[in-house]
């Protein structure tokens, strides 16, 4: 045996703990780390235990274990994808050019947004629906993990510091509209108009745990696989390509690619730049 | 030790500094290169291709789950952190670290927590601290780490605040720095 105070075999401890709270939480709250990316994963967790004055991952797991409120916050790390409102606006751009156009054939209109945290994205999809007359024939699905992440997607509210940096983005990514005209001030927030929720559900649903639940026209899941390894990737995927229509469209983020999965082959690429994926048949 | 991975970080001049370090380098450099660069959320992708140019070394823009190669530089994009393991790099967009993101920090704590003595870190020219933690982490799990010569850089903020964490174990001048990683990890 080595010794037990040999630093090689300190270094790896922590590799331990962080497979055992992936597995404790897993096994006393079915929510389930265990191929989430380490370093991200890693890197959020230890800001939860700073956070929680606490000082080693093991300290985390037996707080998580024994007080659910701990473990909801926790959660909330986990979950939340920081995200913009049309962020990457040139997505956005390829999208009203290459995607709307295909949409308008369709009589009613399903979009899935996975893994949709507090729902700018989701917004944003709703906005340039509207703007194309297609929003009344839609039905967005915006889905997460964790409830208390939906209940704050539901407020539609966000800080007003942001609204520049939004509005200079909608205005790239060929919005025509004045971008406040979709939201009031409240405060130092903003709350958008609550008829782009009018025909948003959202809905708990975990990417790792949880079936396909309905066929989509579009799915757009960006910058929420980053943070799961390689075979949680392969297992979204196969995932997101059975719950598509076919001809349906897949939106990915700017530095995701469907080359290493087993399914590019089941999908063309609608744009040399853009992620956004036609599944084909 | 063997060498596994070199770490790079800059901001202000650190594009022009990042350039003069890789066009020293050959193309059969034995371990890949990580860079993390402060630049605008809407930074030009062409960035990499300008790091490429004259150089032997290809850089480009990290995408999520690459398998790093050796000899080649994978550059966190804008609005991304980059961070790094065994056998992959991975993407994430969590909040900025002291306003940045890509954050030197994050990339170079998770070299630190893979690679540990295996890991190479090297803070260039820049008007921030970013990168001085990371680069004591690295120090502190046996990597070697090197910074520019304060005299030598653009700005000079980044690498002062690099010395006074007590993080490097050498200061060079900018066109010293590539000898000293072929020292260390060996090609050419």
């Amino acid at each position: 045996m080595p010794d037990p105070r040999e630093p090689q075999r300190r270094r790896d401890l922590e590799a331990v703990e962080i497979d055992l709270l992936a597995e404790g939480i897993y096994e006393a709250y079915g929510f389930d780390f265990r191929r989430y990316s380490r370093p991200s994963f890693r890197r959020r967790v230890w800001r939860r235990v700073e956070f929680e004055g606490l000082t080693s991952i093991s300290g985390l797991l037996e707080r998580v274990l024994h007080d659910p409120a701990a473990m909801k916050r926790l959660l909330a790390d986990l979950s939340v994808n920081v995200s913009a409102m049309f962020r990457d606006p040139g997505f956005f751009r390829v999208f009203r050019a290459k995607v709307i156009p295909q949409l308008r054939t369709y009589p009613f209109l399903r979009v899935w947004n996975a893994g949709c945290a507090t729902g700018e994205e989701t917004l944003s999809v709703a906005i340039l629906l509207k703007e194309a007359g297609l929003y009344d024939r839609t039905r967005i699905y915006a889905t997460d993990m964790d409830d208390a992440t939906l209940d704050q997607a539901r407020t539609l509210a966000y800080p007003i510091a942001k609204m520049r940096e939004y509005t200079e983005n909608y205005i790239r990514a060929g919005g025509t509209r004045s971008f406040s005209e979709y939201y009031v001030a409240d405060g130092d927030r903003v709350v958008f108009h609550p008829s782009l929720a009018q025909n948003v559900v959202f809905a708990q649903h975990n990417l790792v745990t949880d079936r396909s639940f309905n066929e989509f026209h579009v799915i757009m899941c960006r910058n929420v696989m980053i943070y799961f390894d390689r075979d949680l990737q392969e297992h979204v995927h196969k995932l997101l390509y059975e719950s598509l229509t076919p001809f349906g469209v897949l939106g990915l983020g700017s530095r995701e690619t469907l080359e290493l999965s087993g399914h590019r082959e089941g999908y063309e690429q609608l744009d040399e730049t853009a992620r956004l994926y036609r599944k084909v048949v | 030790m063997p060498c596994g991975i070199i770490a790079i970080g800059g901001s202000w001049g650190g594009v022009r500094a990042t350039g003069v370090l890789l066009r020293a380098l050959p193309a059969d450099l034995p371990v890949p290169i990580v860079i993390a660069l402060h630049r605008g959320e809407e930074g030009s992708t062409a960035l990499a291709a300008t790091l490429t140019t004259k150089s032997a070394i290809a850089v480009v823009e990290a995408t999520d789950k690459d398998v790093p190669i050796p000899g080649r530089a994978y550059l966190a994009p804008p609005g991304y952190h980059l961070l790094v393991e065994r056998g992959g790099l991975s993407l994430s967009t969590d909040e900025p670290e002291r306003f940045s993101r890509p954050s030197i920090d994050v990339l170079f704590d998770s070299v630190a927590v893979s690679y540990g003595d295996e890991a190479v870190g090297v803070i260039l020219t820049g008007a921030s601290d970013d990168g001085a933690a990371g680069l004591a982490r690295i120090r502190s799990r046996g990597g070697v780490t090197v910074v520019q010569e304060p005299a030598t850089a653009e700005r000079r903020t980044m690498p002062d605040a690099a010395l006074a964490a007590s993080a490097a174990h050498r200061v060079v001048a900018l066109e010293e720095i590539a000898p000293f990683l072929l020292k260390v990890c060996g090609g050419g």
